[in-house]
């Protein structure tokens, strides 16, 4: 067992693990955080997305203990109090989920995106740049349209 | 699937690193993961402790030394597809590494760690044979021509540390690889590189016997370099990857393919 201190969502969370541990582990079974998803567990959905020190990773490939000292943001970190932020707000108005099991993933994959190009998007770089992410149920586009809308907030906030 | 029982280590030296190595019985090196932890939880690699090798200062870093670009064994494929660098020194290299599997895997996986594993669908060790780089090691320098040594095979001996890469720049290259739809590992890929009168073509994805170098369609481009001059040209069948992917005579065509692609494209990296 390894003592893991890892920020999660701004709050330092230490845990006695094992090494063998994964980090999507660490956080639905020791930190209770049951949002980010386990769907393949081979680096294929993007389920379990969540930012490992600023960057979008699949937590089911990241061990515990190497991410210890690190800072984690999870799907429960984006909202501020009742109000969702401009990505997941976009999901909703756009239709972007169904069965909303590939949806943390896509969110916390889709902000990275967004934040990575400046907001400047097109639809084929989205679909080109979510190919990590699948989901079974919505055909993409709505989720394609979703982050199409908040890469187009994330312009207009650089601006203002 | 949980792996098996392991110890981690996180050595901050060269020695360090070494001397863990003769502590344990069946030992492996990490860097990004992405490859053997997937491996480790099929139960396909058993290791009694992992030493991750991202902390040791010798193996991080992007620079230009006079005519060579190095790239050490930890930098992730995100830094080099971003890299001024190496977008200025070889572009055609930069959007090989963008073109890895996807942004995710590309924040963690390494340089390092896919050229040490030689997984006979890789992209980088095309690039690597390609450009002739110099393997540099915590004991020696290898030349990516002696490096490779069948599928999944190198030259690295027990415990060996590869430090960095040193590539020679060329006067033009270019990538390009046509992808399972599943999986997204090439089927075929081709990194046709030309400095001077030399042309070196490496093919990844398609030989039997993991990357090699294509010497007729080096030889044909180095009299021409066009992709006409490939016309009739195609690798042996019978050396080529049969699998669910396709025959050996599809690969030798796909070969064909996107070699004419990378002759055609140079600074860059065509996915199809
Ligand atoms: S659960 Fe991690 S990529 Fe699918
Ligand atoms: S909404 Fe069901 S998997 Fe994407």
């Amino acid at each position: 067992m390894t003592e893991v201190t890892i920020t999660v969502n701004g709050a330092p969370q230490t845990h006695d693990v094992e090494d063998r541990t994964l980090l999507v582990h660490f956080l639905r079974d020791h930190a209770g955080l049951t949002g980010t998803h386990v769907g393949c567990d081979t680096t294929q959905c993007g389920a379990c997305t969540v930012h490992l020190d600023g960057r979008a990773v699949k937590s089911c490939t990241v061990l515990a203990v190497a991410a210890d000292g690190g800072a984690v943001t999870t799907i429960e970190g984006l909202a501020e109090g009742d109000t969702l932020s401009d990505l997941q707000q976009a999901f909703k108005d756009n239709h972007g989920l169904q069965c909303g099991f590939c949806t943390p993933g896509m969110v916390m994959a889709g902000t990275d995106l967004i934040r990575r190009y400046g907001g400047a998007l097109d639809e084929e770089t989205v679909r080109e740049q979510l190919e990590g992410n699948i989901c079974r149920c919505t055909g993409y586009t709505n989720i394609v349209k979703a982050v199409l809308d908040a890469a187009g907030k994330y312009r207009a906030k650089q601006q203002a | 699937m949980y792996m098996y029982d392991f110890t981690y280590r996180r050595p901050k030296t060269l020695d360090e690193a070494a001397a863990l190595w003769g502590e344990f019985d069946s030992p492996s090196f990490v860097s990004g993961g992405h490859t053997l932890i997937p491996t480790m939880k099929n139960r396909l690699a058993a290791p009694d402790v992992l030493i991750d090798l991202r902390a040791i200062p010798e193996l991080k870093g992007i620079r230009r030394e006079g005519d060579r670009l190095l790239i050490g064994a930890a930098t992730t494929h995100y830094e080099t597809s971003t890299s001024d660098l190496v977008k200025d020194a070889i572009p055609a290299l930069a959007a090989l590494a963008g073109s890895i599997a996807d942004p995710q895997v590309r924040y963690v996986g390494t340089m390092g760690g896919s050229v040490a594993n030689n997984d006979p669908s890789a992209d980088y060790p095309a690039a690597v044979l390609s450009l002739g780089a110099d393997v540099v090691t915590s004991q020696r320098t290898i030349p990516a021509e002696q490096f490779f040594d069948g599928l999944f095979g190198t030259v690295l001996e027990e415990g060996e540390i590869i430090l960095h890469f040193s590539f020679p720049i060329p006067d033009s290259a270019g990538y390009a690889k046509l992808c399972s739809q599943a999986s997204r590992y090439p089927v075929a890929g081709s990194f046709v590189s030309r400095t001077g009168d030399t042309v070196r073509v490496a093919v990844t994805g398609a030989g039997n016997d993991g990357v090699f170098r294509w010497s007729a369609a080096e030889d044909a481009l180095a009299r021409e370099f066009a992709a006409s001059a490939l016309d009739g040209l195609l690798p042996e069948a019978d050396d080529m990857i049969a699998d669910l992917n396709g025959s050996g005579a599809y690969r030798a065509h796909l070969v064909g393919v996107v070699t004419r692609y990378a002759v055609e494209n140079p600074g860059t990296a065509i996915v199809r």
